[in-house]
């Protein structure tokens, strides 16, 4: 499908930067207009003050790593497991009706609800918020892997057992690259869920990183460092998504939704 | 026969593990990991009781208070970014920015604006489902068929019309995508906004059981997160089906003349 | 009726200018069927889109009824080529054909009298309640030329409605825009890039050149008016002025077009 942009790379560059530009007088101008009490609300320019101290300290950094480094784990060892569980539960029929109700009945328990079982187990260690990482992407790449099975193309399939390719064959040569696309959204999902849960196992816990930042900053009143911080994780997390969307470009470029249409 | 055998593959698996936790738990006392006899008793006794009025129904009352805020908003303003190209592309870098914060660690902001009350909790909630629903619509408005817009304009269907009879319409798929994706959202932040200064709610009641080692009251309270995911899973299934009635005949279709089944 | 005089359309594409359309002018009466043909890329689509107004030209005179296009017009229906992406697949066959009626202000009754009768114009009376993608691929362009009819409109454009179906299917196609042609007087532009359906089916066959595009010929067709598959395409007069399209059109092929001032073949002859 043709996509309806608004002109060239250079005017939606434009737009966009008008928009930020506008969002940040907003928040510069409420605070100080009295619409919102300024303790609350800081006014913007005092937040990306806040954030630039902080940022030339180095427990800002320590976190951030912390926070990278639980993330990242985390959604490797959710990955892997997701993928390779999914791949055989996707391609025996009997194995995805068996696991069905199973998946159905786990998946809705929010990673959150773990959080007194890793705290007991691994108090405020980066572990805690390791385990809560990987069950929480788990689920998102082992849906995404099982849809990728199940939509292997019938046509494509009989082709290629029709000429002689055995079940690990054609899993390698059919089921994967069908399975390609849904296993990159399912790893989109996942970094951006595995960010949000590594903030909030650290906030809610404690363990290292930029949500227990967050939280130290609240409780003792530092309220722009807070929102400073704050506006560090969005960063991180818009950087994380460009990063992830960017990998699907490059890997996928083959596919047909990712590859330009050619007009008729 | 048939029923029979559709039981086994729904229970058959789950049946299992429960059997085998029983069998892990059954011998030893970890006092972390009860048997699910014992779990099955406790969540008897804690929840069906009071509770269940006191604890759970106001804590689910405020999850779908948030959901319908976040579903009047989403696709409210979804529409009106997803239309316009240029509007699009002027809120775009602005939404990416906002939607990439956690919502968790709003909370603490939410703390300091709203105060302790119902109010904060149901903006958490808002917070955080707004924006797979926004995105999602935004995304569905822009995606809709070229040949269907053209067609639409020859005839005459426009303004109103036009988002009644196609944009909504067309967008359906992605926008029930958002929701059921906010749906997992919503439940975590419940959780997570009585986790902080509140004195009761679902999530409180389990905090409140971890910090005095009531372990069974623990796993009972996970036990009631899950019943009320699963629950909404599967209300939100039927409403989908009924909805993307259209969109299921051409897969079905597609599905059918396959081999696989879905 | 319809009037195209000096048209041109120009596109920016990438910063580089395309010249879609350089100078083209046609005519068409009030109930004439005319067909338009050309290579491949000549811009008949755009011709089409412009005259439906649903682009706007860069240069030239549109008018309808001696009233200038400015936009789509009720008096204006279209056929598309892509039948699937033109129904809407949430309405059923009856809702696709009335809707557009809803919106031109028509009272409940005689919605139903239109969408009944068109309906069985293209007979498919029986198919009000299926979904779009319940109905063979020919089915739903019969539903969509139902829902062209039931406009009432003044002028009928069609863009290659017929490519997308297979032979048998559009040879009932065919017969089918005809009878709906003769039972309703409608003007019809009719494009495709079938010579033989172009020949078959007009009473005039406009062909255009390739890039930059102008009316080569503008050649009318000799053969009776009661067209049928069997006899008018074994009319030997149908082989010449196909011969002759399909030669003009290999000329534009080749080269830069000139309008060729060659007399209309099948008359006098």
């Amino acid at each position: 499908m043709r996509e309806r942009q608004a002109g060239d790379p250079v005017t939606r560059t434009v737009y966009g930067a008008t928009g930020l530009l506008v969002l940040f007088l907003l928040l510069e101008a409420a605070p100080r207009l009295g619409l919102v009490p300024e303790r609350y609300l800081p006014p913007a320019s005092r937040i990306l003050r806040a954030l630039w101290t902080e940022a030339s300290g180095a427990g800002f950094w320590r976190a951030v790593a912390d926070t990278v480094r639980t993330g990242a784990t985390g959604l490797a060892i959710a990955f892997c497991a997701a993928v390779a569980l999914g791949m055989i539960i996707g391609s025996v029929p009997l194995l995805r009706a068996m696991t069905n109700s199973t998946v159905e009945v786990l998946r809705p328990i929010p990673s959150v609800a773990l959080i007194p079982l890793v705290v007991l187990q691994f108090g405020t260690d980066i572990r805690s918020t390791v385990v809560l990482v990987v069950y929480a992407c788990f689920w998102q790449v082992l849906i995404q892997v099982l849809y990728g099975a199940v939509d292997v193309d019938p046509v494509a399939h009989d082709t290629a057992r029709s000429y002689g390719l055995g079940t690990w064959a054609r899993l390698r040569h059919v089921t994967w690259p069908t399975a390609l696309p849904y296993v990159i959204t399912g790893l989109r999902l996942a970094a951006t869920v595995a960010l949000i849960v590594s903030i909030t196992g650290e906030l809610l816990i404690g363990s290292p990183g930029l949500g227990r930042e967050i939280a130290v900053a609240q409780s003792s009143g530092a309220v722009p460092a807070m929102y400073g911080l704050v506006v560090a994780t969005g960063m991180i997390g818009v950087l994380v998504n460009v990063g992830v969307r960017g990998l699907e470009r490059r890997v996928l470029a083959w596919h047909p939704a990712v590859r330009a249409e050619i007009p008729a | 026969m048939r029923a029979a055998a559709r039981l086994v593959r729904v229970l058959g698996l789950p049946v299992a593990l429960v059997l085998a936790w029983w069998a892990v738990t059954a011998g030893e006392d970890n006092f972390y990991f009860p048997p699910p006899t014992t779990v099955a008793t406790t969540f008897v006794d804690v929840w069906v009781s009071g509770r269940l009025l006191d604890d759970v129904l106001p804590s689910v009352g405020r999850l779908l208070a948030g959901l319908a805020l976040a579903l009047a908003a989403g696709v409210g303003l979804g529409l009106l970014i997803g239309l316009s190209p240029r509007v699009r592309a002027v809120f775009e870098p602005a939404l990416e920015f906002l939607r990439a914060i956690p919502p968790p660690v709003l909370v603490p902001v939410m703390l300091l604006v709203a105060g302790v009350g119902d109010r904060m909790k149901i903006l958490v909630i808002l917070s955080g489902c707004l924006w797979p629903i926004l995105l999602n619509t935004v995304e569905g408005a822009r995606s809709v068929d070229e040949v269907l817009g053209d067609t639409c304009r020859c005839y005459g269907i426009q303004g109103a019309a036009r988002i009644r009879h196609l944009v909504l319409r067309a967008a359906s798929p992605q926008i029930m995508t958002g929701i059921r994706q906010a749906l997992s959202i919503g439940i975590i932040l419940m959780v997570i906004s009585e986790m902080f200064a509140a004195s009761s709610g679902l999530g409180f009641a389990i905090l409140q059981f971890q910090r005095g080692f009531q372990i069974p009251e623990m796993w009972s309270g996970m036990v009631v997160l899950s019943l009320i995911g699963v629950t909404l899973s599967v209300i939100f299934r039927q409403v989908e089906r009924r909805v993307l009635a259209w969109h299921q005949g051409p897969r079905k279709r597609e599905r059918a003349e396959g081999v696989r089944d879905a | 009726m319809l009037d195209v005089s000096g048209l041109k359309k120009t596109y920016r594409n990438a910063g580089r200018v395309v010249e879609a359309i350089a100078d083209v002018s046609v005519h068409l009466e009030a109930g004439e069927f005319v067909c338009v043909v050309g290579p491949s890329g000549c811009g008949k689509t755009t011709l089409l889109r412009c005259l439906a107004g649903l682009l706007a030209p860069t240069e030239g005179d549109l008018t309808m009824a001696g009233r200038p296009i400015t936009g789509p017009s009720p008096g204006t229906a279209v056929v598309f080529q892509e039948y699937g992406r033109s129904l809407l697949p949430w309405k059923t066959v009856w809702e696709n054909v009335e809707l557009p009626l809803r919106y031109k202000g028509l009272a409940r009754s005689r919605r139903r009298e239109l969408v009944t009768e068109a309906l069985a114009a293209v007979q498919m009376e029986d198919a009000g309640a299926a979904h779009p993608w319940q109905l063979s691929g020919g089915m739903q362009q019969r539903v969509a030329i139902a829902r062209a009819i039931a406009y009432e409109p003044q002028v009928l454009l069609m863009d290659e409605p017929f490519a997308a179906v297979d032979a048998q299917t559009r040879a009932d196609l065919e017969d089918l825009i005809l009878s709906v042609w003769r039972r309703y007087e409608v003007t019809t532009l009719f494009v495709t890039h079938d010579i033989d359906e172009a020949v078959y089916l007009g009473q005039r066959v406009v062909i255009l050149s390739a890039s930059p595009t102008v009316v080569q010929e503008d050649l009318a067709i000799g053969l009776p008016a009661e067209r049928d598959q069997l006899t008018t395409r074994a009319d030997p007069l149908f082989a010449e002025l196909r011969a002759h399209v399909y030669g003009q059109i290999q000329q534009a092929k080749n080269r830069a077009a000139r309008p060729s001032p060659t007399p209309a073949v099948g008359q006098g002859d």
